[in-house]
């Protein structure tokens, strides 16, 4: 690797963090504050699992066995919340906080304090999203959608879930304006932003759309805490509002979320691609340009989650046409992959594997997306288990396996030890067989007419809910694994991991040694050829 | 269409799989409530061991085992399950292609086969070819799904109107300028079965949660136009064997329509989340032939006028 400095002479030793509970309730490094926020999303990930077997648990057999319908719902809801807002959003969060820094040769995230508080707000939030279970009433069981009327009628604890989005929409707010200041003040002088690494710019598209959109959602549910407390009528019929009109609301910030969710994803997987293929990312400004068409479709497309609705014919040829638009740009990406793939010398550690299976199974997700774009056979899905199985690809072998991927490439550079490579693959292989078996089926069940969100169902459902339950138990256990893997590697009882970790790949972060010392990049990197970026 | 169109339903209608083989039209025509027999009273590992072979073998193995969307008993229901399959047999190609690329690329192109990486890093002709082509593929499905959505959409002269307004957790049918309206809730014995460990194997109740205690009852071949509000929350009514699903929204008329082609009994539910009871309010339609459809509605407003007078 060309780089005239790579050896960064380090003064680790100016100082290290401080002692005790006070390295983390006052941290302002973007290391330690970047494992809280993994450590978070690891918590609320098994939270919302668990909350996932209940539902699965229940769903096993026709008939109720184990819960009451509106803890069933309120299981639903809180899964949602939980595994959107606590799992999928903190962990890339968590992922731009400890590399972006090493990725563009800066000494730290560009507001330290504002990162601190972005983080502790979170604990905050879901103690008191998750203290709702215990209120009268029970925790909000409207969906995570939060649709007028039907949220309105939730019990003590619905204030308690408007300030708790509130406060999950200003930490993000706080940490993606922390992103892009970042990006775009403190890149290494030679870093222009085309020459930015993948994970890089797909971070500070999305921090745009995180920036673009909350406030949005605040605003939506600031408005249903007054129909609820203040006598306002923006929602209510009866008072002249519009309950349709929050809809609208809701998916004008829903959508581009689910890119949030998905495009620091496409980060990760063109990082660690080109790394295993041994050959660069094939096209990687137009995998930039991809990503900011994707994000810009991402503003007109929101009302087909409302294709039943009742909308003017036009409305609903827009948003079909604009919907189906998206298939290209992800397309692109799609094919760049593979291209990338194409004539390189590929192995297949962990990283890798979890990145192939992202490749293959958020394609299917892709594929059952077009489907949903397509408005008459929409009305067939809509609010149906295909919907289920089609998010669920899209969130699970899609994000959640981007994030796993993203911590087997990068765990030996933050702990300086290997993982054991043996339990990786392990893991790997019972979560992506496990995933199909609950997943897929969905598909089936949606197709044959079983809606969402229900506790009970007919008995020609049967099958599939079972297969799909015990897929859920499986991929659920398998996750323990992973746990186990994390562990056993964060308390150094792995090899030795080396600076560069893998074989030869490029980016600033693997020419800091292993594990990355407390501050890095003290001194921007000087870098001869601008190629070794990305 | 006729009654062998059913053979190709799946959707809610006649699981049961002794009903399979009788004569369809004659089924159908039988349209009244004991239509619909027991759904049998098979052990889950029994199913289990049968949906396994089900899988292996022919879809057409078990009538228990749908893997696709219904085809339906309208003229539209016919057209979305073939857009469906249209857009579906689009995305089986495009994998072929785009997974085999990768499959081949995987074993082909690995370390451990000696393969030496290649250094190319981009190629103004595979991106143009790559985005073109998938904007004209695009193209080709968007045009019938306009076409489609375009005759959805047209609710003009209907031959009968159906004001339907949803409740926390049934649905209210008022057959507009007919005088007759009534409620149609879960029936007695799938709510008996359906309360938390109540004893009563669902395998053994008909219908299990998609029966009611009064159906819908419509005139078959006639354009049949439903106008849905709600009471309370939002609702959505779907009937998958007619492809329609609409949002029942307070403070809302929506609109949306049908033309059943056969007689049949045709079940459905809640698609929109609505509290507590959401999986407990299905919609159970009978379509019945035009003679049937007059002397039932004639029987009902007698029915109705004579309950008034003894009011």
């Amino acid at each position: 690797m060309s780089i005239a400095a790579a050896d960064v002479q380090h003064t680790d030793d100016q100082h290290g963090p401080a002692k005790g509970w006070r390295r983390w309730v006052y941290a302002t490094n973007h290391k330690d504050i970047g494992t809280m926020y993994l450590v978070l999303s690891l918590i609320m990930f098994l939270v919302g699992g668990l909350m996932a077997l209940v539902i699965r648990t229940e769903l096993m057999t026709p008939g109720l066995q184990f819960v009451q319908p509106d803890f069933f719902n309120q299981m639903t809801t809180m899964h949602a919340l939980v595994m959107v807002f606590g799992a999928v959003m903190p962990a890339f969060v968590g992922l731009a906080n400890w590399m972006i820094p090493m990725m563009i040769g800066a000494p730290d995230m560009a507001l330290p304090r504002l990162n601190n508080w972005s983080f502790w707000i979170l604990p905050v939030a879901f103690s008191i999203l998750i203290s709702t279970l215990f209120m009268p009433g029970g925790a909000p069981a409207s969906g995570w959608t939060m649709y007028p009327p039907l949220v309105l009628q939730t019990g003590n604890a619905f204030p308690y879930l408007i300030f708790s989005v509130h406060l999950l929409g200003i930490s993000s707010i706080m940490g993606a304006i922390n992103i892009i200041v970042t990006i775009v003040n403190l890149r290494t002088a030679e870093m222009s932003l085309l020459k930015m690494p993948m994970f890089v710019w797909t971070w500070l598209i999305t921090a745009y759309l995180l920036i673009a959109v909350m406030p949005v959602l605040a605003g939506a549910v600031t408005m249903l805490l007054t129909d609820q407390f203040f006598g306002t009528s923006f929602f209510l019929a009866a008072g002249g509002g519009d309950p349709v009109m929050f809809q609208h609301i809701f998916w004008f910030f829903g959508h581009p979320e689910v890119y949030i969710m998905i495009l620091p994803a496409f980060g990760v997987v063109s990082e660690i691609i080109p790394t295993f293929a041994r050959k660069p990312l094939f096209g990687h400004d137009s995998m930039v340009y991809a990503a900011s068409s994707i994000a810009f479709l991402s503003f007109i497309v929101w009302a087909h989650h409302m294709f039943t609705v009742g909308m003017p014919l036009s409305g609903q040829l827009f948003f079909m046409f604009a919907t189906m638009l998206i298939a290209v740009p992800t397309g692109v990406k799609v094919f760049n992959w593979t291209a990338t793939m194409w004539r390189g010398a590929m192995t297949f550690e962990t990283p890798m594997l979890f990145s192939l299976a992202f490749l293959f199974l958020f394609t299917i997700g892709g594929f059952s997306g077009l489907m949903l774009a397509i408005v008459p056979s929409d009305i067939q899905y809509h609010d149906s288990y295909f919907v289920v199985a089609h998010f669920h690809y899209v969130l699970v072998p899609g994000s959640i396996f981007a994030i796993m991927a993203a911590v087997y490439y990068w765990l030996p550079k933050w702990t300086g030890r290997m993982y054991n490579e043996k339990l990786g693959k392990l893991h790997f292989w019972l979560s992506t067989v496990f995933v199909n078996v609950t997943f897929f089926p969905m598909h089936f069940l949606g197709l044959a007419g079983m809606p969402r969100r229900i506790p009970d169902y007919s008995t020609q459902f049967a099958d599939f809910n079972a297969i799909a339950s015990i897929g859920a138990i499986g991929f659920g256990l398998s996750q323990l694994l992973f746990v186990y893997v994390v562990v056993h590697c964060v308390r150094h009882n792995g090899a030795q991991a080396s600076g560069e970790v893998w074989d030869s790949p490029k980016g600033l972060e693997w020419t800091l040694p292993s594990p990355a010392p407390y501050h890095t990049f003290d001194e921007p990197p000087r870098v001869a050829d601008g190629a070794a970026f990305s | 269409m006729t009654g062998r169109a059913r053979a190709n339903c799946g959707g809610y209608i006649l699981r049961a799989e002794n009903k399979r083989n009788q004569n369809d039209a004659q089924l159908y025509a039988n349209t009244l409530r004991q239509l619909t027999g027991p759904q049998g009273e098979k052990s889950m590992i029994r199913k289990l061991s049968l949906s396994v072979f089900g899988l292996l073998g022919a879809s057409g193995a078990g009538a228990e085992w749908a893997l696709n969307m219904p085809r339906g008993v309208t003229e539209l229901s016919t057209e979305t399950y073939e857009l469906h399959m249209l857009v579906f047999y689009w995305c089986c190609a495009i994998a072929v292609v785009v997974f085999g690329a990768m499959i081949y690329s995987l074993f082909r192109h690995r370390k451990s086969k000696g393969a030496a990486p290649a250094k190319f890093s981009h190629s103004m002709t595979a991106e143009v070819i790559w985005t073109v082509i998938p904007i004209i593929i695009l193209l080709v499905m968007a045009v019938p799904s306009a076409e489609t959505l375009i005759r959805l959409e047209d609710s003009r002269k209907p031959d009968l109107t159906i004001v339907i307004t949803a409740y926390q957790w049934k649905w209210h049918y008022e057959y507009q300028g007919k005088d007759v309206a009534f409620f149609s809730t879960l029936s007695r014995t799938s709510r008996d079965a359906r309360r938390k460990n109540s004893g009563i194997d669902p395998f053994t109740v008909d219908n299990y949660l998609l029966d009611v205690d009064r159906p819908l009852i419509v005139p078959q071949g006639a354009k049949v136009r439903l106008l849905l509000t709600s009471n309370d929350v939002v609702h959505s009514w779907w009937v998958p064997d007619f492809a329609i699903k609409k949002d029942a929204i307070p403070g809302f008329m929506n609109e949306t329509w049908f033309r059943p082609e056969i007689v049949g009994v045709f079940r459905g539910q809640c698609a929109e989340l609505c509290g507590m009871d959401h999986g407990y309010m299905p919609i159970v339609v009978e379509v019945v032939e035009q003679d049937a459809f007059q002397a039932w509605l004639a029987s009902e407003k007698d029915g109705a006028a004579k309950f008034a007078a003894t009011d």
